[in-house]
């Protein structure tokens, strides 16, 4: 017997969808071996991160709030991915449009309403937009890779929040902590009534839409395709690439800001040192186990911030470490990539030559 | 501003550019060979945990390095695999190997925080290790010589021997290589584990000579900076070398910048300074274009033969 590969002319759809989800399972029942492994309950330790944030009703809105930032972090980025380009400096765009929030709101000092609220928001919009605009202009202009000068900008970043923070937006009344005064309440985005849940999480279920329209029904999301899938067959259809990677790296960071500035006027109300949490490095893991696929990337976010949210609960019920989610959730970006050769190749069992009776 | 001050600041200087000099040449190996491993932070994570842990229980830190090369090599047999063997993206690889490397040392590293471990012992005699100038030269951990010597020894295993001219073919043009007979996967294979192994000896010196303790996230950054490293030197040994250092020094002015307490800039400023100039200093060789054409021609593609 022997294994081999076929191209397939099309990547199959039923792997596309097959193999996120066996991923994740793969993932769960690895986990359980090894923790069992570690001395550590595996089976209980599985149930906690991937299943109790689904079974208690009240620890719904937690999902729902780390979802809201992954899925709109992870849209901006899957669709650069779709492109080629490699914008791995979310975390930092998630951090500067944070800021620019947050600077928009001490601008109008204790002036609230929905007016300052949504201008907070666009600063931070902009803000992400015009920190991606850098690798952007970098890599068009001087062939910089992307990877490196988009991750590097996010260590700038870090040390952008730490000098406002510790500085000239210290809080006066806060006992000399580098952190932000907390939002006014007229600054803060809307709530759902008797919850935590804030508006951005309406954002997040309404932007895959739009981005699926983008993707699959405008003529942009057709050259983002075409420039993706081949350099060569772009400069033919006429599409200019450098414009698909300004469009496309801007996009990505426009998102991060956003979703950086959700968090702040949504769920923390301040900027501390510990204000970048991972949901830029995350949401890459988000993009790929939705298949760069907006609705994908719906439903990835959704999974990655059960594992986050279960991460937590573990951490009191079976005594793991918090970094646990952080190898679950890299285990499942290794099967889905792993899984990738069935989406493009069929593997075929050939009987070798001799049981053929050749 | 004595001769001791200028003598510590070298000291201080070379310390910094080691880590980043170790992994460096490891990922230009790596490179050369025609695959773009970007989990080098994670491989640097897990061998300082490694090199830390083995140390821990052996008492010797010598089995220690041993430990980080082994424990950096098996991380990017994970990221090999994938690569080679199921030609996944060789970019979304070596993220998903640095995320695994942050958790997985961080795991390890649990039962191992708070404690700390012998300083690694000078292969020279005390009076040339702590002599006043002397120790200039002889006042190193054996890691650093070790890093100083990987460079003409890397230099020379690209450019004059056998094995060598072997993986820059399979770098360049790697059907080429398999056509005449070959083993690409193998080549790739033992460049990546040679990568690893760099790499996680570049991360011990973090938690066995740094500090000399185990922190979480301990190498802040620098694996991406070995890996832009690679890209500045143009995939070159020597300027790799030339590279190091330069990041070495900037890093090396963050520090005193704070001890000294520099008040006309924000400490946040030096800090910041080593990454904002690497992507200055990528711009500068990027743009030349000279860089781009040093570059091994298969970087970063799958390997797919015909049959």
């Amino acid at each position: 017997m022997r294994i081999k590969l076929e191209k397939r002319h099309e990547p199959s759809l039923a792997m596309l969808v097959a193999t996120p989800i066996a991923s994740v399972i793969l993932t769960m029942l690895i986990g359980i071996v090894v923790f069992d492994l570690l001395g550590i309950n595996g089976f209980e330790a599985v149930v906690d991160i991937f299943l109790s944030p689904l079974l208690y009703s009240y620890k719904w809105q937690d999902v729902a709030l780390k979802a809201a930032p992954l899925i709109i972090i992870a849209l901006g980025l899957s669709m650069g991915n779709r492109a080629q380009v490699w914008n791995i400096g979310a975390e930092g765009q998630y951090v500067i449009g944070a800021l620019c929030c947050a600077g928009m709101g001490i601008a109008f000092g204790q002036t609230g309403g929905f007016l300052v609220v949504l201008l907070m928001i666009a600063a931070g919009i902009v803000g992400g937009g015009l920190w991606a605009a850098v690798p952007a202009w970098l890599r068009t202009k001087y062939n910089v890779n992307e990877i490196l000068s988009s991750l590097m900008l996010t260590y700038v970043s870090f040390q952008v929040l730490g000098y406002l923070v510790g500085g000239p937006w210290k809080d006066p009344n806060g006992r000399n902590f580098p952190a932000t005064a907390p939002l006014a309440d007229a600054q803060t985005l809307p709530v759902w009534p008797e919850s935590t849940v804030h508006l951005g999480v309406l954002v997040a279920l309404i932007l895959p839409f739009v981005f699926w329209v983008i993707m699959a029904r405008s003529e942009f999301g057709y050259q983002v395709r075409v420039v993706g899938s081949s350099a060569t067959a772009a400069r033919h259809g006429g599409f200019d690439s450098k414009r698909t990677i300004w469009a496309t790296m801007i996009i990505g960071g426009a998102m991060a800001g956003l979703a950086g500035g959700l968090e702040f006027a949504g769920v923390l109300h301040k900027i501390d040192l510990g204000f970048a949490s991972g949901y830029g490095f995350t949401a890459i893991i988000v993009a790929f186990l939705g298949r760069l696929n907006p609705f994908g990337c719906l439903i990835a976010g959704i999974v990655l911030a059960v594992t986050y949210v279960g991460g937590q609960m573990a951490q009191t019920s079976v005594h793991i470490p918090n970094s646990t989610a952080g190898i679950f959730q890299a285990m499942m970006l290794f099967f889905i990539l792993a899984s990738d050769i069935l989406v493009r190749y069929r593997i075929r069992l050939i009987p070798s030559a001799k049981a053929a009776g050749v | 501003m004595g001769i001791d001050f200028i003598i510590a600041a070298i000291i201080t200087v070379v310390g910094l550019t080691t880590p980043i000099l170790l992994a460096g040449l490891g990922e230009l190996v790596v490179e050369k060979s025609g695959v773009l491993n970007l989990g080098v932070e994670g491989m640097m994570l897990v061998g300082a945990i490694s090199g830390f842990a083995v140390t821990v229980y052996t008492f010797n830190p010598w089995f220690g390095v041993l430990g980080a090369a082994a424990g950096g090599a098996l991380a990017s047999l994970l990221f090999a695999v994938l690569v080679l063997q199921l030609n996944s993206n060789q970019v979304a690889t070596g993220l998903a190997l640095t995320i695994f490397g942050t958790g997985i040392s961080s795991l390890m590293g649990l039962s191992f925080t708070g404690r700390i471990v012998m300083p690694f012992a000078s292969v020279f005699p005390d009076a040339l290790a702590k002599h006043e100038y002397l120790r200039l030269i002889f006042g190193y951990s054996p890691i650093v010589y070790f890093a100083l010597i990987m460079v003409p020894l890397t230099t020379w295993f690209l450019k004059s021997t056998r094995a060598g001219l072997i993986l820059r073919a399979v770098g360049e043009n790697d059907l080429s290589a398999h056509s005449i007979g070959y083993s690409v996967i193998k080549v790739r294979y033992a460049a990546i584990a040679f990568g690893g192994a760099m790499a996680g000896i570049g991360g011990c010196y973090f938690s066995m000579v740094i500090t000399p303790m185990w922190a979480e996230k301990m190498t802040a950054g620098r694996g991406w900076i070995a890996l832009a490293l690679v890209v500045f030197a143009g995939w070159r040994t020597g300027r790799l070398l030339t590279g190091a250092y330069f990041f070495g020094i900037l890093m090396a002015l963050e520090l005193y910048a704070k001890a000294s307490g520099f008040s006309f800039l924000p400490s946040q400023f030096w800090a910041a300074m080593p990454y904002a100039m690497t992507v200055v200093a990528l711009s500068f060789i990027s743009s030349r274009g000279t860089a781009g054409a040093n570059a091994p021609a298969c970087l970063g593609k799958p390997f797919l033969p015909s049959t």
